[in-house]
């Protein structure tokens, strides 16, 4: 087991981003110390929250490149609700951030469900939608700080045992998703649905509606992480998280979740998303421009997918030599 | 149904009918219905410099939606090609900064969306990776290549000949870009549709094992669809970096989407296999109408990215909600 562990896709992750922080800290010491490090943690947050529902997605053979969409609208309605009702409880907003989110989320669902809708289609075409709702309700305005309530702001940033919350919702998350992925049926039923559709209808297991559950999933991390988003930086418009659809992604495929289905794991995305975190929060120490960022991302994409079909096309060439052993 | 009883149908369709039932017939009248509320909505619409003018909210697009359509229809996707054209303009913004004259800066685009279409062509057929994940790979490195260049900076200072590709007019209110845009239709459809190479196409996008083992060179033919595609965004970016006269790195931003709601409108198979040139070109004009019409009754540019939007999931949910309907019915 420990041998698997050595050879899998997490362990040459972790190995390739503790190398990384390895190389910055030589040069800036600074980088390594414990509190800049939760910083970077805090920092990959929500990027984190939203892999885990992409992962759970692109498990199950489809895309969801709505999310980035869904975050800033929700955050919008979230942030409109609190210049209305000021004195509502953190509560109340967490839970009608995540119902409105996983409402978003249920609509790609359905679409993808029943009217059979390739997913990258529908969240292409939602993701558009969801831009332009945030306008026609906000009327293209900014809701900035001094409208919303002193408690909304503060929530993510109130520390607990050191960490903001923000980090701690991130940890829960990566907690229940693991949960859900190893020990419930519905974790299973994810990834049979991606390994093979047909022998998952032959199972027992429909296979539209575990689709559906994933965008469900995903929508109501997107809300989630819309409120946490909107009250961290304490301002609200149609563009925020522009482009972010993009990032969750490439953390997804970084962290060896397969594009083809079924095969992903809570690990995985949690150190793609600390991967490309880890990049982010040291461009500018190292003194480079953020616009490399996106470059960045983008060939971080393209030699992870290409990594993955070598392991893939590797797996494949064994289970051949074993077999021709076995006769 | 009793396997052995068969649907017989009484008479054969006629080659007149089966155009009346058309996907493109349809198309034709919410085009023709489009263009007669926006003559009612706005009294400026019936003018020929205003459609004119109106020509040239898709008439980029389309181009690139051409190859898009042939590249679809083979079962591949390429979401790059907004950042291709951003990637060929500050290629042409560096050049002009270097003195070059307008052949050059023709040359140098054209090569430049050649070689990222290439790029992309490589670890498509080559590396046998799928299409969407390389060229949302792709479309992140690009754009991003655009940005370590130009920053928050821009080019400007074209010469002044090269504004023809993007404000020039050929004869009357016929612009360069729209005669650009009938030529390359032409040019697609006869490709498509009168050529081996056109069958080929269909045969991969239904199935490419099948096509394989029929003689024809799946590989290769992919190769030569992702660089048409390379080059028709390069040609696009030639005519937009014209008609705005400068480059940004956000130049461009979020046409993948409007092209491929223009090819999926068109009445291409998103999955492959099925499609036609004229399909694509009515849509075109379908949501140039669109766009313009919304903009003569002063609709800002995002609430027409809903209509886009909707536009793009209504067209493929209708058919389906239609026959679930039926479905229900018999």
């Amino acid at each position: 087991m420990i041998r698997n562990f050595l050879i899998s896709r997490e362990a040459i992750l972790l190995l390739v981003i503790l190398v990384l922080v390895g190389i910055i800290s030589t040069r800036f010491p600074g980088f390594i110390v414990p509190a800049n490090l939760a910083n970077v943690f805090n920092d990959t947050s929500p990027l984190i929250i939203l892999a885990l529902g992409q992962m759970v997605v692109i498990v199950t053979r489809c895309i969801d490149l709505s999310v980035a969409a869904n975050l800033a609208l929700t955050g919008m309605v979230v942030a409109m609700i609190n210049t209305m009702a000021p004195d509502l409880p953190i509560v109340v907003i967490l839970m009608v951030a995540m119902v409105f989110g996983a409402v978003l989320g249920a609509v790609n669902g359905i679409l993808v469900w029943k009217f059979e809708i390739p997913p990258i289609v529908v969240t292409l075409g939602t993701m558009t939608i969801f831009r332009g709702l945030i306008f026609l309700i906000s009327d293209g305005k900014w809701i900035n700080a001094h409208e919303m309530s002193p408690n909304f702001t503060a929530f993510p940033r109130a520390q607990i045992l050191g960490l903001p919350v923000l980090s701690w919702i991130a940890i829960g998350a990566v907690v229940i998703f693991f949960i859900l992925i190893t020990r419930t049926a519905l974790g299973r039923a994810f990834f049979a649905v991606g390994g093979n559709p047909h022998a998952a209808v032959y199972t027992g297991i429909n296979v539209g509606r575990t689709r559906f559950f994933a965008f469900v999933l995903s929508g109501a991390l997107a809300g989630l992480t819309g409120y946490l988003w909107v009250a961290r930086y304490a301002v609200a418009y149609v563009d925020i998280a522009g482009g972010f659809e993009l990032e969750v992604v490439a953390a997804c495929v970084i962290g060896g979740v397969s594009i083809a289905g079924g095969i992903g794991s809570v690990g995985g995305a949690l150190l793609g998303a600390l991967f490309l975190g880890v990049v982010k929060n040291a461009l500018p120490v190292v003194n480079i421009s953020p616009f490399w960022q996106l470059a960045i991302s983008g060939s971080a994409i393209i030699i992870a997918i290409a990594m993955n079909a070598r392991a893939n096309r590797r797996k494949g060439r064994f289970i051949l030599k074993q077999a021709e052993q076995s006769t | 149904m009793n396997p052995t009883e068969r649907f017989i149908p009484d008479r054969l369709t006629t080659p007149m009918q089966r155009l009346l039932k058309s996907w493109e017939t349809l198309l034709l009248l919410v085009a023709v219905g489009i263009f007669t509320m926006n003559s009612f909505a706005s009294p400026y619409f019936l003018d020929a410099w205003n459609l004119s003018d109106a020509t040239f909210n898709f008439t980029e697009k389309a181009m690139i939606a051409f190859a898009m359509a042939l590249l679809i229809i083979s079962g591949e996707i390429d979401l790059s090609v907004a950042s291709i054209i951003a990637l060929t303009s500050t290629a042409m913004g560096a050049a002009v900064q270097y003195g070059a004259g307008t052949t050059d800066i023709v040359l140098i685009g054209l090569l430049v969306g050649l070689l990222c279409g290439a790029f992309n062509a490589v670890l498509v057929t080559i590396m046998g990776l799928p299409s969407i994940v390389v060229t949302i790979g792709t479309m992140s490195l690009f754009r991003g290549i655009s940005y370590i260049v130009l920053g928050d900076q821009a080019y400007r200072g074209y010469p002044a000949d090269f504004a023809f590709f993007g404000q020039g007019y050929v004869w009357w209110v016929f612009s360069f870009e729209i005669v650009l845009f009938v030529i390359f239709a032409i040019i697609y459809g006869v490709v498509l549709h009168k050529t081996n190479f056109g069958r080929a196409i269909y045969a991969i996008g239904n199935n490419a094992t099948a096509a394989q083992f029929s003689g024809i060179r799946v590989q290769r033919v992919k190769f030569i669809l992702f660089l048409l595609t390379g080059l028709m965004a390069g040609i696009a970016a030639i005519c937009l970096t014209s008609r705005l006269g400068s480059t940004r790195p956000s130049i461009a931003v979020g046409w993948e989407l409007e092209v491929v709601t223009m090819v999926v409108l068109g009445g291409v198979n998103i999955l492959g296999g099925s499609g036609s040139i004229p399909g694509v070109v009515i849509a075109a004009f379908v949501m140039g109408l669109v766009t313009f019409g919304l903009g003569l009754l002063n609709v800002p540019g995002i609430v027409m990215s809903i209509f886009i939007g909707l536009l793009l999931i209504g067209v493929i949910a209708l058919p389906r909600l239609l026959t679930m309907i039926a479905a229900r019915r018999a």
